[in-house]
């Protein structure tokens, strides 16, 4: 099964969702957490999105319609 | 002599073969390569840096490869760059003691990124690798395919659809595979590491990271030696992923870890443009995170909105009691046109980016007069000349005669001068 990992930044008003849990129970991903630094204002998660590849993509629409920042885990590489 | 250890994950510590891998697998944290210190220490010495190669090459013990001879070096003349005794432009700051280092002409490809390529691409032959790719938008399309194309590599280089792709075209001369992705920056950024993930390509800036950004530390080594064995007292060096200001403090501190330099108290200072400066306002608004942002600046070349090692930049320069800032594009302009009408170096404009902000520094008196300081031009102004052409005048016009050319510039008696 396929994994990709991201990196995925919260503005200040998303930080309290629980958007990681809502994204494993709306597309068939299991979600892996390795490293977070959640504050008041912002937070980031390093995250593992397994899955079927085109539900992975599905996955990753869902996080950003739900406002949040999706990269890879290299952040930028177009150098 | 074994000097490379291990890559080890920068954030826990996991250590790792050095193989092509650049991503803890526990943490997700980046990895770097440790080295061996002790044993390089019995090996290195000035005088033996001296009798070395007249490249980034004579620092080869404090490389990410494992054999440093002529034959085996892919981009043996990359680095080495001069020194300049900036005193023209030292005198119009008010600095006793400036100096360029000028990566305007690195070999071979003008820019500082032949440095991390030639690192990459030597490691990436060595891991038993034939294709090499990158993501670019620029120098390092550049760097990759021309050192490519010296090794008889295959080369990949992907490019956004919608951005620059005329300027990345200038690529095909070396003949790589030129790939115009149909879509953004950002789907250009995931497609790379995704197929980094899946295919056996060496990524120079994703799997091969750890080695590539390494070969920055040779603008560390040749400061210190070029410098007469002495560390300066202020760097200031242009951001973009933030990867070349924390490998020059790496060199800095390796350097002294090895008895190479006495004392090191260097001060680190990041310059980015205003249109994309994630890094120095976070420095500036006190935040030990960055947010990341959509660039929109002329300095195209440090237009990394979302910067890998933005954080780690920001530590290094903490650590180091030094600034960050940031300068407009008009400021930009003004700082490329500054050091070529004082010391005749034409710098792309990153290079306007390191002499806007180092004036600044020098204006709030971060810099001090006697500071010995160097400033760190990346690369050369022949690449972004569309940046500067509405800015630098336009020729006098006269007419083919005499006395056209001595009323104009009023000499002889046609000019009475």
């Amino acid at each position: 099964m396929p994994s990709l990992r991201f990196h995925i930044r919260f503005p200040e008003e998303k930080v309290k969702e629980p958007i990681i849990y809502q994204i494993g129970h709306e597309y068939k991903v299991v979600t892996n957490v390795r490293r977070a630094d959640v504050r008041e204002t912002t937070g980031w998660m390093d995250v593992e999105l397994t899955g079927e590849t085109s539900e992975i993509e599905r996955a990753v629409e869902g996080l950003r319609k739900k406002g949040v920042l999706v990269d890879p885990i290299e952040l930028n590489i177009v150098e | 002599m074994t000097k490379m250890k291990a890559l080890v994950c920068r954030e826990c510590g996991k250590e790792y073969p050095t193989k092509a891998i650049h991503v803890c697998e526990l943490c997700f944290g980046p990895l770097e390569v440790k080295y061996d210190y002790d044993e390089i220490k019995k090996v290195i010495s000035r005088k033996k840096i001296e009798a070395g190669p007249h490249s980034m090459w004579r620092y080869g013990d404090l490389l990410p490869v494992e054999g440093t001879s002529s034959h085996s070096i892919i981009g043996p003349h990359a680095g080495f760059t001069p020194m300049v005794r900036a005193k023209n432009l030292g005198a119009y700051l008010g600095l006793d003691e400036l100096y360029i280092k000028n990566d305007t002409v690195n070999h071979p490809t003008l820019s500082f990124k032949d440095r991390v390529v030639s690192v990459a691409l030597t490691r990436a032959r060595e891991l038993g690798f034939e294709t090499v790719a990158c993501a670019s938008t620029g120098n390092l399309a550049n760097s990759v395919a021309a050192h490519a194309a010296a090794a008889s590599m295959q080369c990949y280089v992907f490019i956004p659809g919608d951005l620059e792709a005329a300027k990345v075209l200038g690529n095909l001369i070396y003949r790589p595979n030129v790939v115009e992705v149909d879509g953004h920056y950002d789907d250009v950024n995931r497609l790379c590491s995704e197929i980094a993930g899946e295919h056996g390509w060496a990524f120079v800036n994703i799997n091969i990271r750890p080695y590539y950004a390494e070969g920055s530390k040779t603008l560390a080594f040749e400061t210190v030696e070029q410098l007469g064995w002495r560390a300066p007292d202020q760097v200031v060096i242009p951001m973009a992923s933030g990867s070349l200001l924390t490998k020059i403090k790496k060199g800095l501190q390796e350097m002294q870890a090895l008895g190479l330099v006495d004392r090191v108290r260097t001060r680190i200072n990041g310059a980015q443009a205003e249109g994309c400066s994630p890094i120095a306002t976070a420095y500036k608004e006190g935040r030990d995170f960055f947010r990341p942002v959509k660039p929109k600046t002329i300095a195209k070349s440090l237009a990394i909105g979302n910067p890998a090692d933005g954080y780690y930049a920001l530590k290094a320069t903490a650590e180091t009691g030094g600034a960050m800032d940031m300068v407009s594009d008009e400021e930009i302009v003004e700082g490329i046109k500054l050091l070529a009408q004082t010391e005749g170096i034409f710098a792309e404009t990153a290079g306007g980016v390191t002499i806007g902000v180092l004036r600044k520094l020098v204006k709030q008196g971060t810099i001090k007069k006697s500071d010995v300081t160097v400033a760190y031009i990346t690369g050369n102004g022949l690449k972004t000349q569309e940046a500067v052409v509405d800015a630098v005048g336009r020729p006098v016009r006269i007419q083919p005669s005499l006395v056209s050319f001595e009323k104009t510039f009023k000499m002889g008696k046609n000019g009475q001068g």
